[in-house]
């Protein structure tokens, strides 16, 4: 072997050895995480940690279940999920279809001030937001939460848009011959070939949904109306389960596993879609 | 009837199909946005706190704010944690991403182990920080494996803010997923020319993928500076803003005026500073982009 070779390899192997070895140390609080969920009280406040416990405590998912209403929390996550994403993918993708597809003068224009709403922090507008919903009686119910979900996201609509560019101009031409209307040509030809992208949107705002903590904490007081996001917190302000890490771990695996598996079978699409806003 | 006028009518009607079909964005940018943005602006110059009516004072609530040391603190524990994380993100993720881009075999694989942490609801995720950062939690077995002494990382006042940086440091995925995206499409033949003239290492990356990758380089900025500006939850849910106000980031001070002692106009004063402050840093940014950033469309 001649000594380019080698210097090829040493270095091939270094790279390897860096990349394991950093997505070793990121790795460590995931496995930390479902660890300590399985650890008894005992095991909890070991030196050094226990990171297999002996049995694992199943048990532990179950108590942490029941110490809190979990069931309530999981039902409203869903409902609130279901009732931003849908509305969320149909209006993103009318209005991507309008921008992408229908002339009008005021249309460049227009995307322009959709794409320069995105740097607008939403700080500015959740104080007057807030008591507009706390004027019509909305505040502790879903509803502020849903309801804007009616309206497109910029980010969503450029995405979408980005995507309707790439379908050939000849298929809406030929539609239109055969006197198909604007609706139409969106709803059978463009909603079809556009499933992949309203699928990235869709799981986009799914893991925006789920995820999300800042609306429900202004908009939610009753715990029957907490989602999972607020109902995670509540273990601290009881101070029998403050230090049940055990517990809060248990739970915390169980928010975290939906977004995750979701993640798994969809990261093509997931990956294409972040990477669509870096590339304009 | 003539072929223009027909035209013309057609124009009309696409235009008004066009108005149809974005509706539910114009709809939301007229209520959702505009409207709020407006009546957020009235709001700054006003004392509110929602029961009682609401009193004009003028341009008292930012006269106010200047002599406020807790608006200066808590711009200067943000300003902190964006130009640490922003920086260490960066770094972390071009790194990364420049050995991923080597031909790595199993690339999907570590670029999903590397985006993992930014998939995690960030509820959960602060609670398991919070319990790695507990004093007998696992940070601590690190530390003293290494030979250092065990710390209180939330409750000591210089160390709390580091924690949550560190924190934070764990989602550089995200810009990771973006930067090899960047990478991958650089065209090889670029590669092959600078090693035909016989550059090295340095050069390569000095000549060919930081002025490829610089509009990448630009988003990625941009986008991790408003991100970081905005962080609230980390320091709302594990460390309150304490200790002594050590990670009272500014939108957690917002927050507080606004939904927790109901000062509205003030809480809106303050929004529309975190505005200004984006928007300049923003513009500082683009503006100095021609200096370093190169955009290929534009040379041709």
């Amino acid at each position: 072997m001649n000594k380019a070779k080698i210097a090829k390899s040493a270095y091939r192997t270094a790279i390897y050895v860096i990349l394991i070895a950093s997505s070793a140390v990121l790795l460590i609080p995931f496995a930390w995480m479902v660890s300590s969920s399985l650890l008894s009280e005992e095991e909890m406040f070991q030196h050094p940690p226990v990171w297999i416990p002996k049995p694992p405590h199943w048990s532990n998912y179950k108590e942490a279940w029941e110490a809190l209403p979990f069931t309530t929390f999981l039902i409203n996550t869903l409902l609130l999920t279901i009732g931003r994403v849908l509305p969320q993918v149909f209006a993103c993708s009318l209005v991507a279809f309008g921008f992408a597809r229908l002339r009008a003068r005021a249309s460049s224009k227009l995307f322009f001030l959709c794409l320069a709403t995105m740097m607008l922090p939403g700080q500015v507008t959740m104080i007057p937001t807030y008591i507009i919903f706390n004027k019509l009686g909305w505040v502790n119910t879903f509803k502020p939460l849903i309801v804007p979900s009616f309206f497109a996201g910029p980010f969503f609509v450029f995405m979408l848009r980005q995507f309707f560019l790439t379908i050939p101009l000849e298929l809406d031409e030929a539609a239109r011959i055969d006197g198909a209307s604007s609706f139409q040509i969106y709803y059978k030809i463009f909603l079809p070939l556009a499933k992949p992208a309203l699928g990235a949107v869709a799981i986009f705002s799914f893991m925006a949904a789920w995820n999300d903590f800042m609306g429900p904490l202004i908009y939610l007081h009753d715990i029957e109306k907490y989602p999972l996001a607020l109902g995670l917190r509540l273990f601290q302000s009881y101070g029998e389960y403050a230090t049940r890490w055990n517990l809060i771990m248990a739970s915390s695996v169980a928010m975290v596993l939906p977004p995750l598996i979701v993640f798994f079978f969809t990261q093509k699409h997931f990956i294409k879609g972040i990477t669509i806003g870096a590339f304009r | 009837m003539t072929g223009e006028k027909r035209l013309h009518r057609k124009q009309k009607r696409e235009e008004r199909e066009f108005y149809f079909f974005i509706s539910p964005w114009l709809m939301g940018f007229l209520f959702l946005t505009l409207a709020p943005m407006l009546a957020s602006i009235i709001l700054s110059f006003a004392r509110w706190n929602i029961i009682t009516p609401p009193e004009w004072v003028g341009f008292d609530n930012y006269k106010e704010l200047m002599h406020d040391q807790l608006f200066w603190k808590s711009l200067g524990v943000t300003s902190t944690f964006v130009l640490s994380s922003v920086v260490l993100k960066l770094a972390a993720s071009l790194l990364v991403a420049m050995f991923l881009n080597q031909k790595v075999r199993a690339i999907g694989l570590f670029r999903t182990i590397f985006y993992l942490p930014t998939i995690l609801p960030i509820v959960a995720s602060s609670m398991l920080w919070m319990w790695i950062f507990f004093p007998n939690g696992l940070l601590n077995f690190f530390v003293t494996k290494l030979g250092l002494s065990p710390q209180n990382w939330l409750a000591n006042e210089k160390l709390a803010l580091p924690s949550l940086i560190l924190m934070s440091f764990w989602g550089f995925g995200a810009s990771m997923i973006i930067f090899l995206a960047g990478l991958q499409s650089i065209p090889q033949y670029l590669y092959e020319a600078a090693q035909i003239d016989g550059a090295g290492w340095w050069s390569k990356f000095w000549n060919v993928t930081f002025p490829m990758l610089s509009p990448v380089i630009f988003f990625n900025l941009v986008m991790g500076f408003i991100g970081s500006f905005k962080v609230f939850t980390p320091g709302y849910l594990i460390t309150d803003g304490g200790p002594h106000y050590a990670t009272l980031f500014y939108v957690l001070y917002l927050f507080r005026n606004a939904f927790e002692y109901f000062n509205l106009g003030y809480a809106s004063a303050l929004a529309w500073i975190l505005f200004f402050i984006i928007m300049a840093f923003t513009l500082l940014i683009i503006k100095s982009s021609p200096l370093w950033v190169y955009y290929e469309a534009e040379r041709r």
